[in-house]
């Protein structure tokens, strides 16, 4: 974006204050971790009103400041917290380097409107700030899982080894303990079986129906619909307290009428149980994807002399593809994700990753959950970026910009 | 341009009255959408809607008492409850008879731990008067009043009869007078003892802690989906990465990120202790409590707040703030008059989502929730797999399954089932 505003030097009555408080801030910091805030406030904030007064007053090279700032504070750094502070350190000085000029040039209105006042633009920054803040919220439990899944002792919390960036505070043995202990393998074994199978069958049952839901005329289409989505806004509670009493029914006489083997039963109660629990999810998106697909081509392809079969498989899935692929995925993640259910309606052979984790949470709580976690938030990174893809190309079919 | 046909109906081209033909075809139409459709119907019909239903009979059925004791409850019709004495000898003699039936059975140990439910003492009571009533044959050993009183001496005390009757008929609502801290009394529905007072206390704070937690949510999305909606749709683009990874991330994922971070030797405990805000013996304890259930789920539940009031915004023109403003209006009067109103289509949506999602939370109030910190879900749960006592967790979910759609009918009137979006 070219720069809207013109900009120009501010005022140092302006600059130095502003300058000041912001390395008092993290004086703070480092003088509390060090004994005492106020000295270290007193400390901070001088140092770097003296770097800022010597580049504006003395240095006038902007350049030659930025090396001075890193190096300042990468030995800062370095004297109060070793490697870890010397990067905190180095990081602290382009911040501070960056934050003087942009104050002192009068950069921070470059991208703004013209006309705005300075509580305006004080504002402006204040609300960016408040809403990194939150997104710092919604980020970082699932960031702080994964190097603490490298911890080579069993806390769950960072090591002082591992804070000096030591090779020997990480280790893979919480990853190796995944992948060679018989339980985790087992539930991750069933839980491969599971989520498929009933995303296969939500996603046939719940394609067709939707393609039926969109036809013109279709009888009690608001009922069949909040039918359909009922097993998404009942809590998963109710469903599983439900799912319970009649699976366990069905089950009993599975196993007594039929005499079929009890592990089989139980992997059908938990399969038909996840299906219905991702239908919802396959018939939102589908017939979003739906809406937006012209009918008369199928129509078209009537005409030519191709079948409803034909219609359906040549001309009308590859288009509403993105949109079922992505209900799948919404359906696998459903079924891969779920412990209520599983939980009430299956037994210990049909024990999944999720439910592994849930007593593992619950009783002996072992690093190996957090190596999990972080396998699992890599598998959650690929889905999403699938589905994003897959709409970017639905969009892109049905004429739509991106976005 | 005269029709032969023109005074007769018009005619389709296959010789039948079009009217006739249209209306085959429209038929045969709905015919092929409910085909379609019919599988997935009477698939969620049959594993979804019929379990849900079997709860619902769950909460009022009482077989047990009638179907063990089948001929003490005939008797104990003509026995006046409130009369303060003891039944008399046919009631025993009929007690005697259904006992040995059900001790044959193995059926006198589940009624026992059914009437527990109402009385405690009620299970030791059947389980050791069993023993001894299985030596006693209903032919010849009577009378049997004094005999069974010698068994244990609670069978002369009327308090056990007035239970066994009040608890006989095959359809109750005790159960849902125990989910509200009632029971079932020969007088009526009466309050619970004091110290058994727990389900309503635990109703009221399920409902306060999921409006905290829809609140907090609020506070926190609000700004995020403004910023999210007005900045530049490349940069909202790879912000909105920022919300819809927690989103797509497992819950117990989530859940156990935040037993890390929350923890007294925890991640920001830690923190705190490094930096010297907090002395290492004054942890603070954010986990097993309240605030460690609202902090995870608020961070759980944020993304379902920040997507509809993101879908409502982008179609807010955001010409209409400059309009505000170039009449005069100030910053803070533009967003509250013109702004806000705008977006409160958002707010409601994500609300109630988040309020109903809020509000059957199982997994992360039982990790992180400690006892304190727990809902009413969890009770359900501890119903269902330790105390056994099915009815009332069927009772709880069904007034929580009430609850539920009541808000939801209210989020179709507000949003409409079809706008729901996902990601």
């Amino acid at each position: 974006m070219a720069a809207l505003t013109p900009i120009s030097r501010k005022p140092m009555s302006l600059v130095l204050p502003t300058v000041a408080a912001s390395g008092g801030l993290l004086g703070l910091f480092v003088g509390t971790a060090n004994g005492s805030g106020f000295l270290g406030i007193i400390i901070g904030a001088a140092i770097v009103t003296a770097l800022a007064a010597l580049y504006i007053f003395a240095l006038k090279n902007e350049q030659m400041a930025k090396w001075i700032s890193l190096a300042v504070f990468l030995v800062l750094g370095f004297i109060f917290g070793g490697l870890p502070g010397a990067i905190l350190g180095v990081i602290a000085g382009w911040f501070f380097h960056w934050f003087t000029y942009w104050m002192y040039e009068g950069r921070y209105r470059q991208h703004l409107l013209p006309y705005l006042t300075p509580g305006q633009v004080l504002w402006h920054y204040g609300f960016r700030v408040i809403c990194g803040a939150i997104f710092v919220f919604l980020i970082t439990p699932i960031l702080v899982v994964m190097p603490l899944s490298f911890n080579a002792q069993d806390f769950f919390t960072f090591t002082p080894e591992m804070l000096r960036l030591d090779p020997a505070g990480y280790s893979l043995k919480h990853y190796e303990d995944f992948f060679t202990n018989n339980e985790w393998q087992r539930s991750f074994k069933n839980s491969l079986i599971i989520a498929p199978i009933a995303t296969i069958i939500s996603v046939s049952l719940g394609t067709l129906a939707a393609i039926g839901l969109s036809q013109s005329h279709v009888p009690g289409r608001r009922a069949i619909m909040a039918i359909m989505i009922s097993p998404m806004i009942v809590p998963l509670i109710i469903s599983a307290t439900g799912m319970f009493f009649f699976y366990s029914d069905i089950g009993n006489w599975l196993e007594g009428t039929l005499g079929l083997p009890k592990t089989f039963v139980g992997y059908v109660k938990v399969i038909l149980a996840h299906a219905v629990l991702g239908i919802p999810f396959v018939i939102i998106t589908v017939t979003a994807t739906l809406v937006g697909f012209d009918r008369s081509l199928t129509r078209a392809a009537a005409n030519m002399g191709a079948d409803p079969v034909t219609t359906f498989f040549r001309v009308q899935m590859p288009l509403i593809l993105p949109g079922v692929i992505s209900g799948g995925l919404f359906a696998f993640i459903t079924s891969f994700d779920e412990v209520v259910v599983v939980l009430f309606v299956g037994s210990a052979s049909q024990k999944t990753l999720p439910w592994q984790m849930f007593t593992g949470l619950r009783e002996q709580i072992s690093p190996t959950i957090l190596a999990v976690a972080t396998i699992l938030v890599v598998i959650s990174i690929a889905l999403l970026t699938t589905v994003e893809l897959l709409r970017r190309r639905s969009e892109r079919l049905r004429g739509m910009s991106p976005g | 341009m005269t029709d032969t046909t023109s005074d007769g109906p018009m005619l389709a081209a296959d010789g039948t009255p079009l009217k006739k033909s249209l209306a085959r075809a429209l038929r045969l139409q709905k015919m092929r959408a409910l085909m379609l459709i019919a599988p997935l119907l009477l698939f969620v019909l049959f594993s979804f809607i019929i379990p849900i239903f079997s709860m619902l009979s769950r909460s009022v059925e009482n077989d047990i008492v009638a179907d063990t004791l089948p001929l003490t409850v005939v008797e104990l019709q003509a026995w006046n409850a409130d009369s303060g004495e003891l039944p008399d000898e046919a009631v025993y003699a009929a007690f005697v008879a259904d006992m040995v039936v059900a001790i044959e059975a193995k059926k006198h140990t589940r009624l026992g731990t059914r009437l527990n439910y109402e009385q405690t003492g009620m299970s030791s009571l059947f389980r050791k008067s069993g023993r001894k009533i299985k030596r006693m044959d209903p032919a010849t050993d009577g009378p049997f009043k004094e005999a069974l009183i010698d068994v244990d001496k609670k069978w002369g005390d009327v308090e056990t009869w007035r239970v066994i009757k009040t608890h006989s008929p095959r359809i109750t609502n005790g159960y849902f007078l125990n989910a509200v801290d009632m029971r079932r009394t020969p007088e009526g529905a009466q309050a619970q003892p004091e110290d058994k007072q727990i389900l309503v206390k635990l109703f009221g704070r399920t409902l306060i802690m999921s409006l905290i937690i829809t609140g907090s949510c609020i506070l926190l999305g609000y700004p995020v989906a403004w910023i999210l909606a007005n900045l530049p749709m490349r940069t909202a683009n790879v912000l909105m990465i920022l919300v819809l990874l927690p989103f797509w991330t497992s819950l117990l994922v989530r859940t156990s990120a935040w037993k890390v971070m929350l923890q007294q030797q925890g991640v920001i405990n830690e923190v705190l202790v490094w930096l010297g805000m907090v002395a290492d013996d004054a942890r603070l304890v954010m986990i097993n409590n309240q605030t460690g259930t609202i902090i995870a789920m608020t961070h759980i539940l944020l993304p379902f707040m920040i997507l509809p009031m993101y879908s409502v915004m982008q179609t807010i023109n955001p010409s209409y703030l400059r309009a505000a403003k170039s009449m005069g209006a100030t910053n803070w009067t533009a967003f509250w008059r013109v702004y806000f109103p705008l977006s409160i289509p958002g707010i409601g949506a994500g609300s109630i989502l988040v309020f109903i999602l809020a509000i059957g939370y199982y997994i992360t109030p039982e990790i992180v929730g400690g006892t304190k910190g727990v809902f009413i879900s969890n009770r359900i749960a501890y119903h269902i797999s330790s105390s056994l006592n099915w009815g009332l967790a069927a009772a709880l979910g069904t007034i929580l399954l009430a609850v539920v759609l009541i808000l939801y009918w209210a989020y179709d009137k507000i949003v409409g089932i079809d706008n729901v979006k996902l990601g």
